[in-house]
């Protein structure tokens, strides 16, 4: 079912000595009932993936936050022009000085991008695209020079993670993989930088002009960020190709979407960014196809999932809450209307009574009334006798309640606004849900206690 | 002078400068700079299932499954900063990157699938190839500059009304919406008939560098946009030339190196906004009007 087939693998696989984990992988082989070296593979693949996805996410929810979520874009496209510029320079291909070479032009891309922003007064945007495609290009023409040395643009752009758990290497005396030794510097880098810059970071990203103002300079840590960035992007382009911009953004941007703490967002991201890789190298075995490719798909997908059912900021969250409110909104219609009427009757001990139909009446009639009935009967403030409806003594209260905000309202309104007397009632209608005792106790207080509202009616409760 | 094929990319890079030059300058005012990019990265999933359904290479199959992915990113743009509390920089690079995942996984899956066939060669879409150009390319490349130039012209006050005070253009009873929808739909044109001669990132830099270059020389929207199509062709021409002088050099990248040294040599020399003008060294040029100031400064 997997086939993979590479350079030597199959004599570094038959060299190594057994280890636990070997063991391990083997068993899960036999349960399988897959080969063993596939597994193998399949593990150490899911683990360079998980280490990739951990070091993009975290440095890109800090992009998310700061709105330099398209550096990433830019830094992966100029990487070619730092790989080009060395090959230029050295005339050879040697994965230190080129990796040198990314990093710097990643640097250098947001140092320019900055530079023609502040001095030739082009827009931001303009000038991150004017940047990064200039490098692009020339890293182009460079590596189609170049084609008689071996300078794989397909590995630039594309980077494959389906090879990254076939590419061991012996390091510290076992076979790990070949872009460990990258992506785990990377990672230290990343968690090092965080750690000791954690408090400058957060304050710079939630609150710039603070940060400036306590004296932390907003350029220094810009250009910090920016150059973990670029580590970042270059050692995880070897796995992950130009896509890296899907798991610098993505998994931060739908942790965003589920949590509003720092914290959580960071190990959500992490945990997103992994679930990814996984899922998206597994797919791509499946149908045979980029790993890559399939963990941005992957991204895409719980995105529009993270979109729509989110707990905070979902569709599915909002709209029932849109819903439960216009329920409230109805039920406290109905229990104002009944005060209302109760007050008409003169009758000021008698007990309300209605029939069902005129409480949904009330209720506006709309598919919305049966539900505010029954909201207010399962909270005891509507009881049902037969075919009439008669408030309790709770909701009695709080019905006199809504009044007094309805018509405090209208009474401060007048007060301040110098509306004419037919414009107070509408807006008190709206707000009357949204007065609690808090405000009528300093709107009663501002206004001195009035005894009754505009059009003279009586203030109740006070 | 030239062969056959060079006059006809010559012809080709020319028109899909001017085109760039005129949808760019929009984008460079409205600050979209970089949806001509995310167009440019989301037409690859609709060029590759293009290929899946219809097994065609032929432009006439690819370029409407080209086009209509790119503006459904677009529209996915759009759609997710209406709807979620993400930014514009991340709901572009959002879109840019699952829409280009998309469309590697499908390049990848066709290229094992049609091992034999060459298959959509995505290196070609990429990097662009603007030497194998064809004659129906061109042609094609030609009408989307004409119909780019009739819009243009004709709702020429609208979207200088749009480009420079969007709140004022809907109080008028423009729709705002409407005319970005234009807008979009021009720009994606643009981007997918130029997909196959200089590819996604550089179509992109097309839309973005003549534009900012033009910005140095004229604070009048008509005339940056003339400058800026200008700009744009002598680019295509001069990366062309290059690139069938010496043999080899893929005319895409030159194109987009040629517009970006002309955007250094605008931001040194360009009357008022030049560094050597700001500097002084220039003012002796310019005949004394009477309308400078003491510092030099009008």
């Amino acid at each position: 079912m997997i086939e993979f087939c590479h350079r030597g693998t199959a004599a570094l696989l038959a060299a190594r000595p057994a280890i636990p984990l070997q063991q391990q992988t083997d068993q899960l082989a036999e349960l399988l009932q897959l080969p063993a070296t596939d597994v193998q593979n399949a593990f150490w693949t899911i683990i360079v993936g998980a280490v990739c996805a951990t070091c993009c996410s975290l440095v890109g929810c800090f992009l998310l936050l700061r709105r330099m979520s398209l550096l990433g874009d830019a830094l992966s496209h100029s990487v070619l022009a730092g790989i080009a510029g060395i090959y230029l320079l050295t005339g050879r291909i040697d994965p230190i000085p080129m990796l040198l070479g990314a990093l710097a032009a990643g640097v250098l891309t947001a140092v320019l991008t900055q530079f023609v922003h502040r001095n030739a007064a082009v827009p931001e945007d303009s000038s991150i695209g004017i940047v990064f495609t200039s490098l692009f290009a020339f890293g182009v023409v460079v590596v189609s020079q170049a084609r008689h040395v071996h300078l794989d643009l397909d590995c630039v752009l594309f980077g494959d993670l389906s090879f990254a758990g076939v590419n061991l290497y012996p390091t510290f005396g076992r076979l790990l993989p070949e872009s460990f030794r990258t992506l785990i510097p990377a990672l230290i880098i990343t968690l090092v930088f965080l750690a000791i810059f954690w408090k400058e970071l957060c304050l710079s990203s939630f609150d710039p002009t603070l940060a400036v103002t306590l004296g932390f300079s907003a350029g220094i840590m810009h250009y910090a960020l920016t150059t973990v960035v670029a580590i970042v992007t270059v050692s995880a382009m070897e796995v992950v190709g130009l896509l890296v911009v899907a798991m610098l953004i993505v998994p931060p941007a739908i942790a965003r979407l589920l949590t509003d703490r720092l914290s959580t967002m960071l190990w959500l991201s992490c945990g997103i960014g992994t679930c990814c890789t996984t899922v998206g190298y597994l797919a791509a075995v499946r149908w045979n196809s980029s790993a890559a490719g399939l963990s941005a798909v992957v991204g895409g997908i719980l995105l529009l999932t993270a979109i729509v059912l989110s707990p905070r900021h979902g569709m599915v969250e909002r709209a029932i809450r849109t819903v439960r409110l216009r329920i409230r909104i109805c039920a406290e219609d109905v229990l104002a209307g009944l005060f209302r009427q109760q007050e008409r009757s003169a009758a000021a001990d008698a007990v309300t009574v209605s029939t069902v139909d005129k409480c949904h009446a009330l209720a506006g009639n709309g598919l919305l009334a049966g539900a505010a009935i029954r909201w207010l009967t399962t909270r005891n403030l509507l009881q049902k006798n037969g075919a009439t409806m008669f408030l309790t003594d709770s909701g009695l209260r709080y019905a006199q309640s809504l009044v007094r905000s309805h018509r405090l309202w209208e009474a401060y309104l007048q007060e301040n606004f110098d509306l004419p007397p037919d414009h107070l009632h509408d807006p008190a209608e709206a707000m009357e849900h949204f007065i609690g005792p808090g405000m009528q106790q300093r709107i009663t207080e501002e206004l001195d206690a009035p005894e009754a509202d505009p059009h003279g009616r009586t203030i109740p409760g006070a | 002078m030239f062969g056959n094929q060079t006059l006809v990319v010559l012809a080709g890079t020319l028109f899909l400068g001017i085109t760039a030059g005129i949808v760019g300058t929009f984008a460079v005012l409205r600050r979209r700079a970089l949806m001509g990019d995310v167009i440019a990265h989301s037409a690859l999933p609709g060029l590759c299932l293009a290929f899946l359904l219809f097994h065609s290479r032929s432009v006439l199959i690819l370029l409407p499954g080209a086009l209509a992915s790119g503006l459904l990113g677009a529209i996915t743009v759009s759609l997710l900063k209406r709807f979620t509390a993400l930014r514009d920089d991340a709901v572009q690079g959002i879109v840019l990157s699952v829409f280009y995942g998309a469309g590697i996984a499908l390049t990848r899956f066709i290229q094992n699938r049609y091992r034999n066939e060459s298959g959509a060669d995505l290196e070609t879409f990429i990097i662009g190839r603007a030497a194998t150009m064809l004659r129906a390319d061109v042609y094609q490349i030609v009408v989307v500059a004409a119909v780019t130039a009739t819009i243009v012209m004709l709702f020429y006050k609208e979207l200088k009304l749009l480009s420079f005070d969007e709140q004022f253009c809907h109080v008028q009873g423009w729709s705002a919406a409407g005319l970005d929808i234009l807008l979009m739909v021009l720009t994606a044109v643009t981007v997918v008939v130029g997909l196959p001669a200089v590819g996604v990132v550089l179509t992109a830099a097309l839309l973005i560098i003549p534009p900012a270059a033009a910005r140095f020389w004229t604070d009048r929207l008509s005339r940056m946009m003339i400058i800026a199509s200008v700009i744009g062709g002598v680019s295509g021409v001069t990366g062309t030339l290059l690139s069938a002088r010496f043999a080899g050099l893929p005319t895409g990248p030159l194109i987009v190196l040629t517009s970006t040294l002309i955007f250094i040599l605008s931001w040194l020399v360009a009357p008022h906004r030049g560094i050597l003008w700001k500097s002084g060294h220039l003012n002796d040029l310019i005949p004394d009007d009477g309308l400078t100031n003491a510092e030099g400064q009008r």
